[in-house]
């Protein structure tokens, strides 16, 4: 993709300020339905949703307990362990966190007080999710969502034969994304490449409060519930299970996360381009253009948080993630009404547009467009000299891989 | 969730320490009293609590609530009253309502509740609330109560004010179906005034009647549409030997404030509860306290600006009302959200001990208001800084 300003034809250009603003003032209504009809049954809701969480977890740690003599027991605590983790994280921890449960007063329900099972700190993650992820989305060079400041997600990135690397660690990333997210909440890249004596206090802190929190989450699954199981003979499969559970819960947060804003066609902006003093139509224009939603079943809307209405949760993030579903029509319906996008597809065509991108954009431009099964060896060697080649080879080589891409267009 | 472990915090011993420890460590990052809670609420250790064993239509409009509260719950003296948070259609609210009974051998606790018009808790309380419902408690508190050495005594009751005065009066004079229990052991002499709208409005009616013809008390019912509206100039009429009793008084504001007036005149001396502490009406603008200072501020401007603009140092984040960066406790009085004018009220006695959360950079002062807020010295380089 290219950020809209750049792109030849803007899907925007059809709007006017005045339709910007209508849109807006559209969009506020239906928050505002929404927001004063909250009360008994949504609080019912995230309740049991909690309860039943901890059941699960507890059950499935206890019926681990058993997996050393009862191999089904192994099975059945390890799916019920990766299913309370995923759990807590998206339909429970994240919704949280944005306050979209404060309204209730609980203050154990929370998002000052939530805390949750990952290696972030609920504090670090609020300050660079809520605040910078939800504000700048998809700005690139402001939203560090993009790409997590170690990919190329835009052809406006220039290219780099270190990207080639990056399906690489994409699907690493995936494996251990909890670790991958506390890293990136504390900006560590950015953090590490300033001198040890001039890095901000506020840095340290947060490093040695996340390394707490990774120290205390790693002692419970892999220390304190091995041992609790020694006795039972299930020490070794308990701690498979729990390694398991993390991994599977850090495949699927990663995957949901990804469909969020990864896919091919979603819009991507200009940090020049944002009007510093940008309306509130235009943040919501914003925010349309620039989510995806997964389409799929009721079971599947809850283990994604309900990050798969994407779209109305980037509109309103602290918008109770139970009544997503009931406004998604009506946010369809306006997207319809001023010839916008609804980008909506299911889970494996947008896991798979997804890694398409990540694959797609660790290659020049255009390379892989213009690249068939004949010419294969041919582009291959054109990779190979752009890999090695001077800075000025990389430039004429990319200039006839974009004039071939533009002739077969 | 953290909040919980100041109360979940070990009382003695190496092993109970460990204990704790153990737990905590195998439920990170959840306490070990998330998890224990949902199994058993009400247990020694955990955060107090009751629930609803009982729910008693006393008139058209008022219902005694019994209760069971939680293990830790340490007591109460009659007259005492104690604050209850109670869910009502998914919002927590908290407010204080008068023991209705002296202790009891079962160790319930009751109150009784007269719904109030456009009322938010007590027509819950009263209409819906059913055996079952969590409530959650703070220990009873209140210096509303008999000083033992008086023998001669004038209660001053108005509506629901007799709540606190029938909590001692069946403390001393246990009423049960088969009468009034007791008898005159202490030589008490109990003169109660009290006054209702109307008789069939009067909560604990049967129970006073009852007192009365039992000699326990001397009873003076004063109802609005019988005797006409009361003054406290009449009290010297309806009670001869007032000047020879201490008088203990609970009702709303107008008559507790008169009555402190006549009784200064008289040089009586006068013991008062007031229920409802104020109320919060809420306007446009107003004086913010907040970080020790008071800033004048319009209907308009979000309190995270008058506070900036005022040189503190506010936490701060989105500044359009999605991140909860700038989350701080509203203490009391209103605030006004700029995005669709709902008023948040906190009213002290009603709301929780830490305050209401409101986020500051859309809300707007709705009057006088008092925010907690204790700014930090900033580090050299802040982190959100550097990263704008």
């Amino acid at each position: 993709m290219t950020v809209i300003t750049k792109k030849p034809a803007s899907p925007v250009a059809h709007l006017s300020a005045e339709d910007i603003e209508a849109i807006g003032r559209e969009l506020d209504a239906i928050r505002q339905s929404v927001m004063e009809t909250r009360g008994e049954s949504d609080a019912r809701y995230i309740r049991r949703m909690i309860k039943t969480q901890r059941y699960l977890e507890v059950g499935s740690r206890a019926t681990l307990l058993a997996s050393g003599f009862f191999p089904p027991a192994f099975f059945l605590g390890t799916a019920g362990l990766s299913v309370a983790k995923i759990l807590d994280n998206m339909e429970i921890g994240h919704n949280i966190l944005h306050g979209q449960w404060d309204w209730m007063r609980d203050p154990k329900i929370h998002s000052s007080v939530w805390e949750w099972d990952s290696a972030s700190t609920a504090e670090s993650w609020k300050h660079s999710h809520n605040e910078l992820h939800h504000t700048y989305t998809n700005i690139i060079g402001k939203d560090n969502d993009l790409g997590y400041g170690i990919m190329r997600v835009d052809e406006d990135q220039r290219w780099a034969p270190a990207y080639l690397a990056q399906p690489l660690y994409n699907f690493l990333n995936m494996l251990v994304f909890e670790y991958g997210i506390a890293a990136y909440d504390l900006e560590l890249g950015r953090n590490l490449r300033i001198p040890k004596d001039k890095r901000p206090q506020e840095f340290k802190d947060n490093v040695s409060k996340t390394l707490r929190k990774i120290r205390k989450q790693a002692t419970k699954d892999y220390v304190v519930h091995p041992l609790i199981a020694l006795p039972f003979g299930a020490a070794i499969p308990t701690l498979a299970a729990n390694a398991i559970a993390n991994v599977v819960r850090n495949v699927w947060s990663h995957s949901v996360i990804m469909c969020g804003h990864f896919p091919e066609g979603v819009e991507t902006y200009e940090k020049a381009s944002i009007d510093p003093n940008e309306t509130r139509g235009e943040w919501y224009l914003r925010q349309m253009l620039g989510s995806a939603n997964i389409s799929g079943s009721k079971a599947m809307h809850v283990m994604s948080g309900n990050l798969s209405h994407q779209i109305e949760h980037h509109l309103w993030p602290d918008l109770p993630s139970n009544r997503y579903a009931e406004v998604a029509p009506q946010v369809k319906a306006l997207f319809e009404k001023y010839g916008l996008n609804y980008h909506e597809a299911s889970m494996p065509a947008q896991v798979y547009s997804a890694w398409h991108k990540v694959v797609r954009l660790s290659l020049p431009n255009n390379w892989l467009a213009t690249t068939t099964p004949k010419n294969l060896p041919k582009q291959m060697k054109v990779l190979w000299k752009m890999t090695r080649g001077s800075r000025a080879e990389r430039r004429k080589l990319q200039e006839r891989l974009d004039l071939e891409a533009a002739y077969l267009a | 969730m953290s909040s919980a472990s100041i109360a979940e915090k070990p009382r003695s011993g190496g092993l109970r320490r460990a204990l704790h420890q153990a737990v905590s460590a195998a439920f990170t990052p959840l306490e070990p009293a998330d998890v224990l809670d949902l199994f058993s609420p009400l247990r020694r250790g955990a955060d107090l609590r009751a629930r609803i064993t009982a729910v008693h239509a006393e008139t058209e409009d008022a219902a005694t609530i019994e209760l069971k509260p939680g293990k830790d719950w340490a007591g109460h003296v009659p007259g005492q009253y104690i604050r209850i948070g109670i869910d009502v259609d998914g919002r927590r609210h908290w407010r204080a309502y008068s023991l209705t009974h002296g202790p009891r051998a079962d160790r319930r606790i009751s109150i009784t509740v007269k719904a109030v018009p456009d009322g938010v808790v007590s027509p819950f309380l009263v209409h819906q609330a059913t055996p079952g419902t969590m409530v959650h408690l703070e220990q009873a508190a209140g210096e509303f109560v008999l000083d033992e050495s008086h023998r001669k005594l004038l209660f001053v009751t108005a509506g629901s004010g007799i709540t606190p005065v029938i909590g001692m009066l069946r403390n001393l004079y246990p009423v049960t179906d088969s009468g009034v229990l007791g008898g005159h052991a202490r030589d008490l002499d109990i003169t109660v005034v009290h006054l209702a709208p109307s008789e069939p409005q009067t909560i604990f009616r049967e129970n006073l009647t009852a007192l009365g013809d039992a000699g326990a008390i001397t009873l003076i019912p004063r109802y609005d549409d019988q005797h006409g509206l009361f003054s406290v100039e009449a009290l010297a009429e309806l009670v001869p030997d007032l000047h020879e009793r201490v008088t203990y008084a609970c009702g709303p504001h107008g008559l507790l404030d008169a009555l402190q007036a006549h009784h200064d005149a008289l040089g009586l001396a006068l013991f008062t509860e007031q229920f409802r502490l104020g109320q919060v009406e809420a306007g446009e603008g107003g004086t913010i306290a907040i970080g020790g200072k008071e800033i004048e501020a319009d209907g308009t401007t979000p309190i995270l600006d008058a506070a900036e603009e005022a040189g503190l140092i506010m936490p701060s984040g989105c500044r359009m009302g999605i991140c909860m960066g700038c989350v701080l406790p509203l203490r009391e009085g209103a605030v006004r959200d700029l995005r669709n004018g709902d008023v948040t009220r906190a009213v002290p006695g009603e709301t929780p001990a830490g305050g209401l959360p409101i986020q500051t950079c859309i809300s707007a002062a709705a009057g006088a208001c008092t925010i907690d807020h204790h700014p930090r010295p900033t580090s050299s380089t802040p982190m959100k800084e550097s990263v704008r």
